[in-house]
């Protein structure tokens, strides 16, 4: 049962198949480019494309932050490094073997499989606690409470990151 | 037809009409505000005070051809003038021109404009990395160090006024400043005097990150023209760089906009007297006037002392601003 694509809901999945389809699209591109750059371009176009299928199920808190970390911070470093570190555009990164790319897909068709058969022939336990909607309120409630220890073990991560860099730029000004 | 739909496509026309007119009539007042600070009358031969040299231009880069240098990633170099503007028109989605007039009343407003607009940094990464021009990409450096590190106290000041307002809903935030200007969340005298000492140092804090988010003088480093030719839209011509300009100056509106949303009611009226759209605007184009009236005063800041002004500056005291604030909700 199809709703008229002239009403809401019609339109309403005509953007979600758009979205779907700039997630795929992308991820081709990040995989397929040849210049480092348009891979990064095609994994943004993904990111917003992930974005977008969030927002449709519900949860616009977790799509926007999709939006303002992976777009508006992860690609933005990204090309940032390829700018800095790439110094000829020209450098391409070459077409693949044909033997080599045949047995990559037969890997990832196995792979594919493998997760499926998993996902579906598996009882899985139930999460211990369901993050009622993913809005707002409750999102802040559990991430203070329940996984208040995940949440800082993350911020670690990234402080540990930070160090890290700051080392290394140390280290590269003190050689020059 | 479904009256839904209706509402979306007048939705969009509006919003998109609204962003050109609203660029035109900015160029427009730029260069009358401009002239007049430096003693010129501006703009004056076509139409009644100049007002339609902006379309006069519009028209002349419409015609104008779209050149792509050699060496230029074409798709990206395409995209990316697209990309700049895109993001500014959805911005538009949340913001409330008065209690009726949003295309959407999200709970998140607040994050969705935040969100959205870090798409534009991107845009002109891409942009200037796509020309194949080294000033183009020097410029999208700055452009880009200068975005980071402004967005850090933006969004730290941002978090003060949800803390005090308790939502990120733009209307509901409106809502609670309604009443006169003492109700206004850059001086709460009726609310919680401890933030009467607060909101002004977050508002100052925010302003001047908007100004400097939105690539304005004195801020202006990644178009620095006397170092870097014109920036990061170096290489674009006709309609491409008149897109960067599109953007940008819609970028400004929605930069004034949620200044005003956040700290200056809204489309609240300041003696409590019919509010509505009027006031809504009337904030924003002084505030905008206030803009232009910086960029014509103040001389361009050096890359290093616009840096440490983010760095040493604004991102501590905002941060400290933002225990105080903590502690005065609590005991006030």
């Amino acid at each position: 049962m199809n709703p008229p694509i002239s009403s809401a809901e019609g339109l309403a999945g005509l953007v979600f198949l758009v979205m779907l389809a700039a997630t795929g699209l992308g991820a081709l591109i990040a995989v397929n480019a040849e210049r480092t750059i348009r891979a990064v371009a095609g994994l943004a176009l993904c990111f917003v494309g992930v974005a977008g299928i969030y927002y449709f199920l519900q949860s616009p808190f977790v799509a926007l932050m999709e939006l303002l970390i992976y777009v508006g911070a992860v690609c933005v470093v990204l090309v940032f490094a390829v700018m800095l570190a790439e110094p000829r555009p020209e450098q391409q990164i070459g077409k693949r073997n044909a033997i080599v790319g045949g047995f990559s897909f037969l890997s990832a068709a196995l792979l594919t499989w493998g997760l499926i058969a998993l996902s579906g022939g598996v009882a899985w336990s139930k999460a211990p606690m369901r993050i009622n909607d993913g809005s707002l309120r409750d999102l802040g409630h559990s991430l203070l409470t329940n996984y208040s220890m995940v949440f800082e073990l993350v911020s670690v991560v990234l402080l540990v990151a930070i160090i890290g860099s700051l080392v290394l730029g140390r280290a590269g000004r003190s050689k020059a | 037809m479904n009256p839904e739909i209706v509402r979306v496509l007048g939705y969009i026309v509006a919003i998109i009409a609204f962003v050109a007119l609203n660029a035109a009539m900015l160029v427009w007042m730029e260069r009358k505000v401009a002239g007049h600070i430096q003693r010129r009358i501006g703009p004056k031969e076509v139409g009644p005070f100049g007002l339609l040299q902006s379309f006069a231009d519009g028209i002349k880069l419409m015609t104008k051809q779209l050149i792509v240098p050699e060496g230029a990633d074409v798709p990206l170099f395409k995209v990316a003038p697209m990309l700049v503007m895109i993001p500014a028109v959805m911005c538009f989605v949340t913001i409330p021109f008065s209690e009726q007039l949003a295309a959407r009343n999200i709970n998140v407003g607040l994050l969705l404009i935040f969100a959205i607009a870090s798409i534009n940094v991107f845009a002109l990464l891409l942009g200037g990395w796509a020309s194949h021009n080294k000033y183009a990409v020097i410029s999208a450096a700055r452009a880009v160090s200068q975005n980071v590190a402004y967005e850090i106290p933006m969004l730290i000041t941002a978090i003060t006024v949800v803390m005090f307002t308790g939502t990120m809903n733009l209307n509901e935030i409106v809502m609670g400043q309604a009443g006169g200007f003492w109700h206004w969340n850059i001086l709460p005298i009726a609310k919680n005097v401890g933030m009467v000492v607060l909101m002004p140092v977050s508002f100052l804090i925010f302003f001047i990150c908007s100004m400097a988010e939105t690539n304005r003088a004195p801020f202006d480093l990644g178009e620095a023209e006397s170092e870097l030719v014109a920036g990061f839209h170096t290489e674009y011509a006709g309609m491409g760089f008149g897109l960067f300009f599109l953007g940008e100056y819609a970028n400004v509106f929605i930069g004034c906009s949620l200044a005003v949303i956040l700290f200056l009611g809204g489309w609240q009226c300041p003696f409590g007297l019919f509010p509505g759209v009027h006031w809504f605007l009337l904030k924003v184009y002084f505030l905008i006037f206030v803009v232009m009236w910086a960029r014509w005063t103040f001389p361009r800041t050096t890359f290093y002392g616009l840096l440490n002004l983010s760095w040493k500056i604004l991102i501590p005291v905002s941060l400290f601003n933002l225990v105080l604030t903590g502690a005065f909700i609590k005991v006030f």
